[in-house]
């Protein structure tokens, strides 16, 4: 199934959550970032295969739905979330 | 654990946002107390309730995600479980967030203290489309669930009901940890064996928990293993997990929690929508746009801050009169109050020292009402997002940009508001720096000075300089503290976003309360103090010998302007006697017992006339800001002049002998009396240890081009920053009151240069933050070493930057 759409391909793909749309669901992949960061954000629920939810990426604050919660994120901070 | 089985201790545990404060209000309602947990700034807060005829004790600890040694926060709350262990730990979840609200029990679970659950909100979640099988849910966590609504205060006494028989439950609690998977559960116990063996860990921390911490790279446990066998054992298992997973320990065992609580959540709970947050959404789509959020949310901080001023100042104006008239009352009723130390200690000292605090209660009340509201709607969180790009850049938070805002008012509500800030060096550095933010004591120096010195073209400006100032200094300052002293990495800037909330009265009223009462407190403790030490300075020594033979020369005054009146008496020619016509007019007897003169009356009337007529010309000179020599303000006169002469058409006798009273007797009688009041005032005060510290400081403030006046008057700014206006008019013997301003205003001119004025200007703005101030950062650092690094701080950084502008003046000659 996912082999006959276009964009499920992109999508295995890692890239920045930054350059994530509007409205997309992806999975964390991997959070480029020290031991301290990674463990805080693992306790916002920011694990591998946690399923992020773009709810806003139009300038101001990037907000991300994560089980049903909103974080709010800093931009140099949504470059470091790499998603799939 | 505890002695007595009618007593509960129990711990309300939650994520930030999950109703913990709510549902703690709920409880307790005001039978609250804050204190501090030892040795750190956090809050802790607990307070009593009885339930079927049990007393709990609850406490509420700190908002967490997680127990890690992370945050101040987290650390206190997990100290306190192992130090004092509760009963009962309630962990309250949000019902409609409840994967990431089960993470933290998951560590809770570790802990071997029984657990209730409470499942707030879960009337929204029920109508958003979440429905729970609590009962399966309860058995896959292995708790017991007790829905609630905490802000209706719906399900507290089934709570109450469930926590009671939990912790009278008998035998020994056995909690069931959740399962971290085959790999890591075979290290937790390698640890764990060793851990007992050794049996070198303090017995507070039960095995199986310090094993995951030490897995978890947790510093504080590491902290305390001195055993190098431990060490190695918990190395190589790290190394293990590292190679099979490939990844920290922390971050898979994360991961295995999530997993569970995941499973565990699709069992018991199906979720029909996901629609809870689609209204807070659109909400969002317009208070954080990129182009309106921030504008919006300047906009709400000036109705917070107009709020705050300008709504206050009527009852911050009826408490001063209060003062006022409480100073004077005390003050009649001691004839010779002149001499009486018990009496200036209570007026001068305690009543004009605390009562000079205590006048702004208004504002703090008002401010913390606003900021209430704008923290339980959940703006505070979108507000602090608006402005970090902007305060990232200074190296604060967004948060802090509200405390330093409200600096412009009062230093020490702002500083008590940098309580919303979560991060301690953010917190302190915002502490430390808000007295740079002009605050509105310091007008009345400003208004004193400019004028005097400057021309009108220059006056806004230099106001304004003066303020901007202020800005760019705190945030050097602000810089400087978080490059030196508080050094650290910007916390990653990420925050949940709570959905908004219609604020309840509850919640407010407690908050408020709490902070205004945490005020007056403050005013009746340390302000006390402080203000008793500076009335003591002020009025010890006491001079017995002066200068001057005062009581001779108002005695002299006093006879002269009896001889006058006498006078005066004669010419007019009326039956009254002398003394009725001194009475009369001095306003001693009671007017009632005087029989009534009908020369005497229209000479009364005459009088009043013509006062009232000099009054009104007066008033609007003054209100239209009528320049003399003006076009209007000959016109003026001529209208003053037409309606004396009218009033002399009358009786050009009673007339001249009201004019000669009222210019030629009472008036330099007056300010006869008021110069041997204040040189005797000025002669006392230079005697006086202010005086004498004011003359000893003056080689150190001569390179600032102060003098030894500046320094006693800069010594009650102290007590508060307007106090130097007064302190000023009495070292140089001139009133204090408005219409002395100008006299006040002539005589700074003659003695000083533009240059030194400025200078006073900014040594006032950036040196010796207030009295108030400093015991706010002391009560709200929690320690004397701050509040102390802010006075020696900002007074050494004032003189530095005032010595550096008043050496550059005056050797490039300006404003000399």
């Amino acid at each position: 199934m996912m082999a006959n759409h276009p964009e499920s391909i992109l999508q295995e793909e890692i890239i920045p959550l930054s350059l994530v749309e509007t409205g997309r669901s992806v999975r964390l992949a991997f959070i480029n970032g020290g031991r301290e960061l990674r463990s805080r954000l693992a306790d916002m629920g920011l694990v591998p295969g946690m399923e992020l939810r773009v709810i806003r990426n139009t300038g101001g604050p990037f907000i991300i739905a994560v089980k049903n919660s909103r974080l709010a994120l800093g931009r140099g901070m949504a470059q470091k979330i790499l998603v799939r | 654990m505890h002695d007595s089985r009618d007593s509960i201790t129990i711990a309300l545990a939650g994520n930030p946002n999950s109703g913990k404060t709510t549902l703690f209000n709920q409880m307790t309602g005001h039978r609250q107390h804050v204190g501090n947990y030892p040795g750190v700034t956090v809050e802790k807060k607990d307070g009593f309730c009885r339930h079927k005829g049990s007393a709990i004790h609850v406490v509420d600890l700190p908002g967490a995600y997680s127990l890690t040694a992370r945050s101040p926060e987290e650390l206190a709350a997990r100290n306190f479980l192992f130090d004092e262990p509760p009963d009962v730990i309630v962990d309250i979840l949000d019902a409609s967030n409840i994967e990431r609200n089960l993470y933290l029990y998951t560590q809770l679970l570790e802990l071997n203290i029984p657990l209730v659950i409470a499942l707030n909100m879960s009337d929204m979640a029920k109508s958003r489309g979440i429905e729970f099988d609590l009962k399966k849910l309860s058995q896959l966590i292995g708790a017991p669930i007790i829905p609630t609504v905490a802000h209706k205060g719906r399900g507290v006494d089934e709570l109450l009901d469930a926590v009671v028989s939990t912790a009278k439950q008998e035998g020994e609690y056995k909690p069931a940890p959740i399962n971290l998977g085959r790999d890591i559960e075979k290290e937790i116990e390698k640890i764990q064996k060793l851990i007992v063996a050794e049996n070198t860990l303090p017995a507070k921390y039960n095995p199986r928990w310090a094993s995951i911490k030490l897995l978890e790279n947790d510093p504080e446990i590491w902290g305390i293993v001195s055993s190098p066998d431990l060490r190695t054992a918990v190395n190589q298992s790290v190394a293990r997990i590292e190679q099979v997973f490939g990844d920290h320990p922390e971050i898979v065992i994360a991961d295995q929690r999530y997993g569970v609580i995941s499973g565990a959540c699709q069992e018991a709970i199906r979720l029909t929508v996901e629609a809870r947050h689609t209204y807070s959404d659109k909400i969002d789509e317009v208070l954080t746009n990129r182009i309106l959020g921030v504008p919006i949310f300047l906009l709400l901080m000036y109705v917070v801050f107009q709020f705050t001023f300008t709504f206050g100042a009527y009852p911050v104006t009826w408490l001063e009169n209060g003062f006022l008239l409480l100073g004077n009352f005390l003050r009649s009723l001691a004839p010779n109050q002149a001499d009486n130390i018990l009496f200036s200690l209570i007026v001068d000292g305690i009543i004009g020292g605390v009562g000079g605090v205590v006048v702004f209660v208004p504002n703090i009340f008002l401010l913390f009402l606003a900021i209430a509201i704008l923290e339980d709607s959940g703006y505070m969180a979108r507000a602090a997002f608006n402005m970090d790009r902007f305060m990232h850049k200074i190296g604060l938070h967004g948060k802090s940009f509200i405390p330093m805002l409200i600096g412009f008012g009062c230093s020490v509500p702002a500083i008590m508001a940098t309580r919303t800030l979560e991060n301690r060096r953010d917190r302190f550095t915002t502490m430390l720096v808000i007295p740079l933010m002009s605050c509105g004591a310091r007008l009345p120096i400003y208004t004193l000075i400019i004028p005097a010195f400057f021309p009108l073209a220059w006056q806004a400006p230099l106001l304004w300089i003066i303020y901007l100032i202020g800005v760019l200094l705190a945030i050097g300052g602000a810089r400087l503290l978080r490059a030196t002293l508080l050094k650290g990495d910007n916390d990653p800037f990420i925050m949940e976003l709570p959905p908004y909330r219609l604020p309840t009265w509850k919640g407010i009223s407690i908050h408020v309360f709490e902070r205004t009462w945490m005020y007056l407190k403050k005013a009746g403790t340390i302000i006390l103090a402080i203000s008793v030490v500076i009335w003591a300075l002020m009025y010890f020594p006491v001079k017995e010998e002066f200068d001057r033979d005062y009581e001779a020369e108002s005695a002299q005054a006093e006879a002269l302007f009896l001889d006058g009146l006498k006078h005066i008496h004669s010419i007019v020619d009326m039956e009254v006697s002398f003394e009725q016509f001194r009475d009369e007019l001095e306003d001693h007897g009671g007017k009632s017992e005087i029989h009534h003169d009908e020369s005497m009356q229209a000479f009364q009337e005459i009088l009043h006339d013509i006062r009232n007529a000099r009054d009104s010309f007066n008033q609007t000179i003054q209100q239209e800001n009528i320049q003399e020599k003006s076009l209007d303000f000959v016109h003026m006169e001529r209208m003053l002049d037409s309606t004396l002469m009218e009033i002399e058409r009358r009786s050009p006798l009673l007339y001249s002998a009201a004019i000669q009273y009222l210019d030629e007797l009472k008036k330099p009688f007056e300010e006869k009396r008021r110069e041997i009041e204040r040189s005797k005032h000025a002669e006392k005060l230079s005697y006086s240890m202010a005086g004498r510290i004011g003359r000893g400081m003056e080689p150190a403030l001569k390179p600032l081009g102060f003098d030894w006046r500046i320094g006693t008057a800069l010594l009650g700014a102290f007590a508060a920053k307007e106090v130097f206006v007064a302190q000023l008019g009495i070292v140089f013997s001139l009133g204090e009151s408005e219409e002395h301003s100008d006299a006040l205003r002539a005589q700074l001119r003659r003695e000083y240069t533009p240059l030194t004025a400025f200078c006073i200007m900014l040594f006032c703005l950036i040196a010796m933050p207030c009295m108030a101030t400093i015991a706010a950062t002391r009560l709200e650092s929690g320690s004397w070493k701050w509040a102390l690094l802010q006075l020696v701080g900002l007074t050494a950084f004032g003189y530095g930057v005032t010595f550096i502008v008043f050496q550059t003046g005056r050797l490039f000659g300006l404003g000399i």
